[in-house]
């Protein structure tokens, strides 16, 4: 089985979740033999990938993709790049146009089975892919516009491509049940169409890690005088809902006096937060890390009690599984897919900031709660795995397949 | 009859300002005053360095060649112990220039804080030690005793004079500010409020800011200022009183004006002309108070200061950000004190100096172009993050004093 995969990023050049989803789905299913051709919109080296082919669609720099925002399409008609030896590459749209054309390129000595897009960035290349293919296009969509503009109503160009991208494919994959319900509801999609599969956790790549206790010295020293340490580690954006985070954080302040809530990475958020922790009057015990990866990013999971995942719209949220394998007890909003996975965990509404606080304070005041939500949720993330996911999708890949040929 | 004259009262400063400083450096590194990029605006040492060039060296030359030319000439200037440890530091001879200055028996040394602190609005024992600090410091270095006492950023009111009468200070200096003058002028001694000995110094905001502030900028109508036309705007001004006390920064003087700008030979050619009339004069701050009677009470029960067109605290105190910096800093201060660890409690003092405080301003319109050109931050955002780790790094430093947790 021959598969174009249009992808975004892939780690270490990875900005989120979607490159390590990405990266875990292709490694899962050429383990069980998928040829593979994955394109990604930058140059750079993966080491760690020798699974399957990589396909540079620009020679820009991954740092330049970042600027460009992979996740915060509200950019993506700012001009942030410079040089002329760049082309038409100076802005996201320029660099998508660069996108379809390499891959109508690459399409000259590639033959795929299926086409497999991921998001509305690489969508307008996987509807060319199939028109000059032939092969049937599969949508996965990991984030809808709706869910990256939170409680705003987000970009329009983007929201249209989303709708073309829906209309064209063959068969589409949600991540979640909320993204399926997102999809049908807001863009008119027939539910019959879209199929469910939840991203996993791979265990594996967390194996050969032991936690030093020193990266986060403070907050140790604060936990050993009996502080709770309640963590989030995402984009400071809009969608994450860490305004109502904080204020659920200073409401359960008041009832409980020692929390330390670490704000793991950053985001065009982090001022008005920074300035929020003030005004709530809890700034000692909001801490901001900036952007974590490696060592401080694995360290803030293994300092944390509690996980939140406070986002307005989450299609899925691999953190708070990443989080559950580390010993925090979790709670998410009711708008987060990955609760359709998990069991033993606490749910609110993003706006219900007493709830929240009510299940902090529950937390932090009992250590068997705590110990029965961590020691359950191991069981819940363990049943899912990248291997059933790509099971799941080499199945979708034959039926679309039998279907466009037959 | 007493001649007129002008009191020339000059401040000079420089603060340790914090690195970038995470919260990875938290309860690990404790070095939050030294950045180690030479070319940061952070780095103390280079803006000393950079600094002394520009404004210490040639001022001081100019000062003393003052001194000798001009048998009445006189100044009173007030320096920082932070700056003073600054130049111990890396600029001695800077020190040894200030020695020589006051060796004339023509430069008197104001009293102030030695940490440049805000200490005065959250505690009066803390308040006493810096005033203490820095009148020991004084003697021990220039072999003086000081007199006339000044607040960080001239920060005045009712009860700072009370105290400083209290305390044995024959002057006080404070901001000529016109809603409280009312008709009155600002070129007389004044008694303040609930006081009985204590003379009230209020600085002439015009003619110092014409130096301080406007005479570089070419969109003022007076540009360039020349010494005769300052002269006479000096002789028009002591029409109602005997004295035109000129507060300003010492830095003005090559720093925030350049010598481009033509501002020495303007201060030399202004106090020879001052000078060539026999009824002219110069006072320092205890003469002023000496050679004069108040004139008349003069009360300020709300804190008044000599920054922005509000002359209140709000430069410092104004957002959520600043009060919250400053709360958490000072609640500290029992538990530092207790420790007796003389490098604790010194670095603990250093943060309370109140530039730091001042970078995390957030008042961009009028005044906050003056903001932005003094702060090496990127935001007052970033100011408050580097600040409150370093609050936090103190509070650890607290908890892990005497090998409790250590």
């Amino acid at each position: 089985m021959n598969i174009l995969m249009l992808g975004w990023e892939l780690p270490p050049h990875n900005s989120g979740g979607l490159g390590v989803a990405c990266y875990h789905m292709s490694k899962a299913l050429a383990l069980k033999g998928a040829s593979i051709d994955f394109v990604v919109p930058y140059k750079a080296t993966h080491p760690e990938i020798d699974f399957m082919r990589i396909h540079s669609a620009t020679p820009l720099s991954p740092l330049h993709r970042y600027g460009m925002g992979a996740y915060d399409s509200k950019f993506f008609e700012e001009s942030l790049l410079g040089g002329e030896e760049l082309g038409d590459v100076r802005d996201i749209r320029g660099v998508q146009r660069k996108y379809v054309r390499y891959v109508d390129q690459l399409l000259d000595t590639v033959q795929p089975d299926a086409i497999h897009a991921h998001d509305w960035l690489t969508i307008e290349a996987g509807m060319h892919a199939k028109q000059k293919s032939g092969a049937p296009l599969i949508v996965h969509v990991h984030a809808t516009e709706f869910d990256r503009s939170g409680e705003e109503y987000g970009n329009p160009v983007v929201h249209e491509i989303e709708y073309q991208g829906l209309m064209m494919a063959d068969r589409i994959i949600a991540v979640s049940n909320i993204t399926k319900s997102l999809i049908v509801q807001r863009y008119g999609i027939p539910a019959d169409k879209v199929e469910v599969i939840h991203n996993a956790l791979d265990v594996d790549s967390f194996a050969n890690y032991t936690y030093d206790d020193s990266t986060y010295r403070y907050l140790e020293t604060l936990k050993q005088e009996g502080y709770t340490i309640v963590a989030t580690v995402t984009r400071f954006t809009i969608q994450k809902g860490l305004t109502h985070f904080l204020k659920a954080a200073a409401r359960a302040s008041e009832k409980y006096d020692k929390f330390v809530f670490l704000l793991a990475g950053d985001g065009e958020q982090r001022d008005e937060l920074l300035r929020l922790s003030a005004d709530f009057g809890i700034a000692d015990k909001v801490v901001f890390t900036g952007f974590v990866r490696g060592k401080q990013w694995r360290d803030a999971y293994s300092v944390a009690d509690v996980f939140v995942m406070s986002s307005v719209s989450e299609p899925f949220g691999l953190t708070a599984l990443e989080a559950a394998h580390h010993d925090n007890a979790v709670i998410v909003t009711r708008q987060s897919g990955v609760g359709e996975v998990l069991h033993s965990i606490f749910r609110y509404d993003f706006w219900d900031t007493d709830v929240l606080a009510d299940q902090l304070v529950g937390i932090a005041a009992s250590r068997s709660l705590k110990y029965e939500l961590t020691q359950s949720v191991k069981h819940e993330y363990a049943r899912i795995s990248w291997a059933s996911v790509a099971d799941r999708c080499l199945q979708l890949y034959q039926r679309v397949k039998e279907k466009a040929y037959a | 009859m007493s001649k007129r004259g002008v009191v020339l009262y000059l401040h000079v400063h420089q603060p340790l300002r914090v690195r970038k400083y995470s919260i990875f450096d938290t309860a690990t590194n404790h070095d939050y005053f030294s950045d180690p990029d030479f070319a940061s605006e952070r780095n103390n040492q280079a803006v000393l360095q950079k600094v002394a060039d520009k404004s210490y060296r040639p001022m001081n030359a100019l000062l003393l060649k003052m001194l000798q030319q001009h048998p009445e000439f006189k100044v009173s200037l007030s320096i920082t112990g932070t700056f003073i440890e600054q130049c111990e530091q890396w600029a001695p001879d800077v020190l040894d220039s200030f020695k020589e200055l006051v060796r004339t028996g023509r430069v008197e040394i104001v009293s102030e804080t030695y940490y440049h602190s805000l200490a005065f609005f959250y505690s009066r024992d803390e308040f006493e030690r810096q005033v203490d600090t820095h009148r020991q410091k004084i003697r021990e270095l220039f072999g003086v005793e000081t007199s006339v006492f000044r607040n960080t950023e001239l920060a005045y009111n009712n009860e700072l004079a009370q105290w400083a009468e209290g305390y044995g200070f024959k002057g006080i200096l404070a901001e000529g500010w016109d809603p409280i003058l009312g008709w009155r002028s600002p070129n007389f001694v004044y008694r303040p409020e609930g006081t009985q000995n204590i003379g009230l110094l209020l600085k002439n905001y015009r003619l110092s800011d014409d130096v301080a502030f406007r005479f570089s900028n070419k969109a003022w109508e007076a540009w360039p200022l020349h010494a005769d036309t300052y002269h006479a705007w000096m002789d028009a001004s002591l029409q109602n009183g005997p004295i035109a006390n000129l507060f300003m920064d010492y830095e003005t003087f090559g720093e925030h004006q350049w010598e481009d700008t033509g501002i020495f030979s303007f201060f030399e050619a202004f106090i020879g002309q001052w000078l060539s009339d026999p009824n002219n004069t110069f006072y320092t701050v205890s003469e002023a108070v000496d050679a004069f009677d108040a004139q008349g009470e003069v009360s300020m029960p709300h804190t008044v200061t000599w920054a922005d067109t509000e002359r209140d605290l709000t430069a410092w105190l104004g957002n959520s950000m600043q009060q919250e910096a400053l709360r958490h800093l000072y609640d500290l201060e029992h538990d530092v004190m207790l420790t007796n660890d003389i490098d604790l409690i010194g670095d603990w003092r250093r943060l309370q100096t109140s530039d730091h405080v001042y970078y995390m301003c957030t008042k961009w319109f009028n005044d906050g172009d003056v903001h932005a050109y003094f702060s090496p931050y990127e935001s007052p955002y970033d100011a408050f993050l580097y600040f409150m780790n370093a609050v936090r790094d103190i509070r650890w430093r607290v908890m892990t004093h005497g090998g409790f947790y250590g």
